[in-house]
């Protein structure tokens, strides 16, 4: 679903944060990435995101290289990856019904059809009783529940997550797991970005280690 | 998290359970999390609030240019068009006259000249009446240039006689022109063209100017939303962004901020012709109401009445229109050659 070439990624004149990534992410897998802070992780989902550009090598994503999609159609692409940011990113004046619905939204879905779908996403993330609260009302752990429920309503094909359980206490960082477990299970591959030993020796998974811009694979 | 067997992820609807995934036995919301567990207060589901909150756009200060660029133009098509009609009129005046000039001659009197050239005009069709400035007329003529008391028998004065014409019609006024000319030594005809033809110039002069004034107020106009649009962008970078990440195109994303500016152009175009249409009606009846005035005469032989024609107004209604939409465009334009480059898969930098 998502392969790297030899990839290398500066910014700017900087020095290579990345370098010689080759490795792909199959379908219907697990992964998670880790590696310490400033090690790269979050310049790498946004290189499979495709939110910017690798100095050097190639990236295919969905089985084209991503430098020759036309710009009309990454949003079309974009539709296929479910992305969990570490700031979660939701919008402040809309309530958690309407940010969890956002993505059906965008994609011209009427209200009456995905109403009782996002109920019951909510409900399942166990936040039945708060979708009709604004974010600033929210824990960390609501929060964070509410961007996860946002990058999976539309059940993507992939979903990159950066810090997931990062606002969390370890039991809501284990259900949060759980999520994640079974939305592979349901067929999503999932990558998650996260430098928390405990969270990762409680799935066995497929490990990317990240560390001065080199990547190294535990399968 | 509820039973896993009733998924909303569940792809295909079984009832089989996926190992593993747990049901959690505590309420996630009101987990260790320190979640605000308390009761939430019975709330609509929907904010009420659009993707891109309308109080997040510089509104009132874009009304406002709005409104004074429309204001602006409406005066400028207000202008255009009285003088527009201003022009025909003196054109349709002068049009509807041409003067024959008899130069005194040795070869036939005044008055035989005067009566054969009155002949000759009045032989064309399209001609319903010739009159020659009496003598008394021609003094008052030239008292501003020769003074009181003058003698026409004593200067070689030449007369003028005055064709009215018949309405729309167009009499041959070169074969006129050869006939007076052949028959009555020292007459000419003078159908006025040079004056049509100033007029005309003139009026297209006016239209050009307005046209060009109309240009450099929507080229105000649009550079103005523009601004205001990257402004309403930057400061809705964070929604931009989120909806670019969750997989909303260009023209979704300009969607949201067109509605916004759309409102924003009709409100201000509204004003700006309201004021102009306003201050039209107020000249028109200041103007009526000062017509016996020296002033009121000198302004009504340049501009009329002020009376602004029915489609004076509707022309107003449609730079309202026109506007409002040319600002919800513009805004839309803006929004999207922004997205392309948020689409665009650029190099980090």
């Amino acid at each position: 679903m998502i392969r790297f070439e030899n990839v290398g990624l500066r910014y700017g004149l900087g020095r290579e944060v990345l370098s010689d990534l080759s490795f792909d992410v199959r379908p219907k897998s697990f992964q998670f990435l880790t590696g310490p802070s400033g090690a790269g992780k979050t310049s790498l989902l946004r290189l499979m995101l495709m939110s910017i550009r690798p100095t050097r090598g190639l990236v295919h994503v969905f089985g084209r290289e991503a430098s020759t999609i036309r710009p009309d159609q990454m949003p079309i692409l974009r539709r296929k990856i479910g992305v969990v940011f570490q700031d979660f990113r939701l919008l402040n004046h809309l309530t958690t019904f309407e940010n969890v619905a956002l993505p059906l939204q965008v994609r011209g879905k009427m209200e009456a059809d995905y109403r009782q779908d996002v109920k019951d996403l909510l409900d399942w993330v166990g936040l039945g009783h708060r979708m009709h609260v604004l974010p600033p009302v929210l824990s960390g752990g609501e929060k964070q529940r509410a961007a996860i429920a946002r990058a999976l309503i539309d059940q993507p094909d992939i979903l990159l997550a950066d810090e997931p359980t990062g606002n969390v206490d370890p039991p809501l960082a284990a259900r949060l797991l759980r999520l994640f477990i079974e939305l592979h299970r349901s067929g999503t591959s999932v990558i998650i970005a996260t430098h928390d030993l405990g969270l990762m020796d409680q799935f066995d998974a497929r490990r990317l280690v990240l560390n001065s811009g080199r990547l190294q694979i535990y399968e | 998290m509820n039973d896993p067997r009733n998924s909303p992820l569940d792809r295909t609807q079984s009832n089989t359970a996926p190992a593993g995934a747990g049901k959690p036995t505590a309420d996630p919301g009101k987990g260790a999390d320190g979640g605000a567990g308390a009761k939430a207060p019975v709330r609509p589901l929907k904010s009420g609030m659009s993707i891109v909150p309308s109080e997040t756009i510089a509104g009132t200060a874009l009304v406002f240019v709005i409104g004074i660029m429309a204001f602006l133009a409406c005066l400028t098509l207000g202008a255009v068009s009285l003088i527009n009609s201003s022009a025909n009129q003196w054109q349709s005046d002068i049009s509807r006259e041409v003067t024959i000039q008899i130069r005194p001659s040795d070869e036939v009197g005044m008055e035989d000249a005067i009566k054969q050239a009155s002949r000759i005009a009045l032989s064309f069709a399209g001609v319903s009446r010739v009159e020659a400035l009496d003598d008394d007329a021609t003094v008052r003529l030239l008292e501003p240039w020769l003074g009181t008391g003058l003698q026409l028998s004593e200067l070689p004065v030449p007369r003028i006689l005055t064709v009215t014409l018949a309405a729309d019609a167009k009499p041959d006024f070169e074969g006129m022109r050869s006939r007076l000319e052949s028959d009555v030594p020292g007459s000419s005809l003078d159908d006025h063209r040079a004056w049509v033809d100033r007029l005309t110039t003139m009026a297209w002069t006016m239209v050009a100017i307005g046209t060009a004034i109309f240009l450099l107020v929507m080229a105000a106009t649009v550079t103005t939303v523009i601004f205001a649009t990257r402004g309403a962008m930057a400061g809705n970078k964070d929604v931009v962004e989120v909806l670019h990440f969750v997989g909303a195109d260009g023209r979704f994303i300009a969607a949201q901020f067109q509605k916004h500016f759309l409102v924003l152009g009709l409100k201000g175009a509204l004003c700006g012709a309201v004021a102009a249409i306003f201050l039209f009606l107020v000249l028109g009846v200041w103007s009526s109401q000062s017509l016996a005035t020296p002033e009121g005469d000198q302004i009504s032989a340049l501009f009329g009445t002020f009376s602004l024609s029915w489609s004076g107004y509707f022309g107003m209604l449609l730079v309202m229109v026109f506007v409002s939409v040319m600002t919800a465009m513009t805004s839309s334009w803006t929004v999207r050659s922004q997205v392309n480059l948020l689409q665009d898969y650029r190099r980090a930098s």
